[in-house]
């Protein structure tokens, strides 16, 4: 075992900002929905509207980052160990067998994370983001230009919302299937994590 | 020593950096920026250049008001043309109706759904025109000596027309303990610009009594709270009528949607205001479909109660005596007249909301009717009208008599000074006063009666309440809130996809029993492989 650096700073800090824009975004987004009531309508729309230009700030920084380190090539799918991926969390997992693709820091995501982060930020990240900003600028028909109506611009920020909230409780999950039960948390916070080294395998 | 730094980096950049973010999106949330201050000359604060009293010409005995008149014109050169151009004179005038074309409506020759017409029933309803004695088709609308100045400029509170007399103050003859005659060159020496009772001797009391029919107009306004509107509140800026139905020329600014039908000079709130008057993005966003009045009248009918719904197929049942009588609800307000039917009444009244562009139609004497409830006057618009608003609407319903055979509504004859002259408030006879009343009006009528339910709609745009009583968010923004009627648009926190949100709330709930089956079988396995 062997202490890596596998999450500079910046990554940590866009992960945990957004995190809680994620958060905030999704309390006042289903509040705004009419899902629940916790701040207060106007409030709701207010922070909702505000967190929308954060998150959309800080997924420039973070594409600028990706584009600048070539760190984008860690969110790009591979083939290989797909399945075998799979087979881990559904019985792998149980019988103590390792992970089937180590962690490096070359290669940070297993081949489903790579899957699910790509489909994220390709298509759920700037779905809600144009639909969101669509909702806020185009909220009504000739103005500057014909939106049928807000309805299909609101059910599909709606549809990326509910796949955002499953996510993220699935992630929440998945924390905790690493080497031990809070190695990936503490990776993400440190920045640290212990890995074995890869001649070992 | 490099452990503690890349401590301080940890908490840096996965602690504090991250609440900064929330804390500036916090902030940039919260700003709001400060209402926009309005500062207006008031009516009220206007001097009289001229001091009426000394005019020689005002210090005669009038006999009658036409001699006033007369006394007025002789100065005032040029204004008989134009309050006689106006539609306080003519009581109609030339509108556009889409799918109806041209055509000259007003109170003279329209239906409704209170006492279904002014024509026919002068000697009661003529008395809010601003002549002298339009009591049948012979009065002389050319006659500039028939204006009647002082109903409107009487700045004495005592002039008055006389009920029964269609429009003209009580005469030696018929003064009663109610109605004397005027001291008319006490009247006559007090004129000044329209006070709030000059016109509400009128607009209060249409219908037959405070606030019957607009729900929004009534008495309470000559002196009222805060809470029941900020404008014409003592409490606050007690605006006149004319403050904001600015006049030139006699020609008066407003429009109700009851006698007019086209968008053109008409009041808006923005002739004092701004068009964003918020000063904050989210809410003068609103103005582009709402009116003001949507969120800004929360309510109506603030101090006395108005009619709501007005059933006339049950008039006419007599009392032991065979004589008309009445009876009351728990608020004092009359729920049957014998000559009148059923009535409901409400106050602090919820609105209806309708899209309205500003134009309106009207169910003339010569339609038919095709569908049920009747629309007195239908109140166009719709989501994809750019120049559609949300209004607040009261909408008076009742039951009204119509001619079966001719499918039209009719004009009944209801009002006549004495008993055996067909009228239905005197002879209690349908058919009767329904020939007459349609006679009158030159209109078919077979014999063949029946009620059929109708709706007209009032615009609401008075009792602007203060700004801590406005309309909140989830007021609409919310499931079942007030604009459920209107279906034609996507309204957030109102509407939703059901199946995304269907389909949403299923997966995560699978999502949550699969991981809660995949952490017990991570559990066992533990235990398993121990």
């Amino acid at each position: 075992m062997e202490k890596v650096k596998i999450y500079s700073r910046f990554e940590r800090f866009w992960h945990w900002t957004q995190m809680v824009l994620i958060l905030l975004l999704g309390i006042t987004g289903f509040e705004i929905h009419g899902s629940f009531e916790v701040f207060g309508f106007e409030t709701s729309v207010r922070l909702h509207s505000a967190s929308g230009w954060a998150f959309l700030v800080l997924t420039i920084f973070a594409a600028f980052w990706m584009i600048v380190t070539g760190q984008s090539r860690q969110f790009m799918p591979v083939r290989n160990n797909v399945k075998s991926q799979i087979m881990y969390y559904m019985s792998g997992i149980f019988k103590n067998e390792p992970h089937p693709v180590p962690k490096t820091a070359e290669s940070k995501l297993n081949p489903l994370q790579r899957i699910v982060y790509f489909g994220l930020i390709i298509l759920v990240f700037p779905v809600q983001l144009i639909t969101g900003f669509l909702y806020l600028f185009f909220h009504y028909p000739e103005k500057p230009f014909a939106l049928e109506s807000l309805e299909t611009v609101a059910v599909l920020h709606t549809l990326g919302a509910f796949l955002l909230v499953v996510f993220v409780i699935v992630h929440l999950y998945l924390i905790t299937t690493g080497h031990t039960i809070s190695s990936n948390l503490k990776a993400m916070i440190t920045g640290y994590e212990d890995l074995e080294h890869s001649e070992n395998k | 020593m490099k452990k503690f730094s890349n401590s301080a980096t940890a908490i840096l950049v996965s602690l504090l950096l991250p609440i900064a973010v929330l804390y500036i999106t916090v902030k940039v949330a919260a700003f709001k920026g400060e209402p926009e201050k309005v500062e207006v000359k008031l009516k009220s604060e206007h001097i009289s250049s001229v001091d009426h009293s000394q005019f020689e010409i005002l210090q005669q005995d009038f006999a009658t008001p036409h001699d006033v008149t007369a006394a007025c014109l002789s100065c005032h050169t040029g204004r008989d043309e134009e309050v006689m151009a106006t539609a306080h004179w003519k009581w109609e005038r030339e509108v556009e109706i889409p799918g109806k074309g041209k055509v000259s409506i007003g109170k003279k020759n329209l239906l409704n759904n209170f006492c279904t017409g002014a024509n026919g029933n002068n000697g009661s309803c003529m008395r809010c025109h601003i002549g002298l004695g339009w009591k049948d088709k012979t009065f002389d609308f050319s006659d500039n000596l028939n204006i009647d100045c002082l109903v409107c400029h009487d700045q004495t509170d005592t002039y008055f027309k006389q009920k029964g007399q269609a429009g003209l103050p009580a005469t030696e003859e018929t003064a009663n303990a109610a109605y004397q005659v005027p001291d008319y060159p006490y009247v006559a020496q007090n004129v000044g610009l329209p006070k709030k009772n000059n016109c509400g001797i009128c607009h209060f009391y249409g219908g037959g009594g405070n606030n019957v029919k607009h729900g929004d107009l009534e008495e309470a306004l000559l002196s009222c709270s805060k809470h029941v509107d900020v404008h014409m509140t003592n409490e606050g800026p007690d605006m006149a009528c004319i403050d904001c139905h600015t006049t030139e020329r006699h020609n008066i600014k407003g429009k109700l949607y009851s006698v007019s039908s086209m968008n053109e000079n008409r009041i808006d709130c923005d002739q004092c205001h701004t068009a964003t008057p918020h000063n904050d993005a989210v809410l003068d966003q609103h103005f582009e479909k709402l009116a003001c009045q949507t969120c800004h009248i929360p309510e109506y009918a603030k101090a006395n109660a108005t009619k709501m719904y007005w059933d006339w197929s049950s008039a006419g049942m007599l009392d032991d005596a065979g004589h008309g009588y009445s009876e009351d609800d728990a608020d004092g307000n009359h729920n049957y007249l014998s000559i009148k039917g059923n009535f409901v009444w409400d106050d602090n009244v919820k609105p209806e909301y309708y899209w309205f562009n500003g134009t309106a139609d009207h169910f003339l004497t010569t339609d038919t009717i095709s569908e049920i409830p009747v629309k007195i006057n239908e109140l166009f618009g719709e989501y994809r009208d750019s120049t559609a608003k949300i209004w607040p609407v009261k909408v008076h319903r009742g039951k009204q008599i119509y001619d079966v055979d001719h499918n039209t509504l009719i004009n009944l004859k209801l009002w006549a000074a004495e008993k055996g002259e067909g009228a239905y408030w005197k002879d209690f006879d349908w058919d009767t006063a329904s020939r007459l009343g349609m006679e009158y009006n030159d209109r078919p009528y077979s014999g063949n009666y029946d009620f059929v339910a109708s709706e007209a709609y009032w615009p609401i745009n008075h009792m602007v309440s203060p700004k801590e009583e406005t309309l909140t968010c989830t007021e609409c923004h919310s499931r079942e809130g007030r604009l459920d009627n209107l279906k034609d648009f996507y309204l957030p926190g109102r509407d939703y996809s059901k199946p995304v949100d269907y389909a949403g709330v299923g997966l995560i709930i699978l999502t949550l029993v699969g991981i809660f089956a995949h952490f017990l079988g991570r559990v066992v396995a533990f235990f398993k492989n121990k």
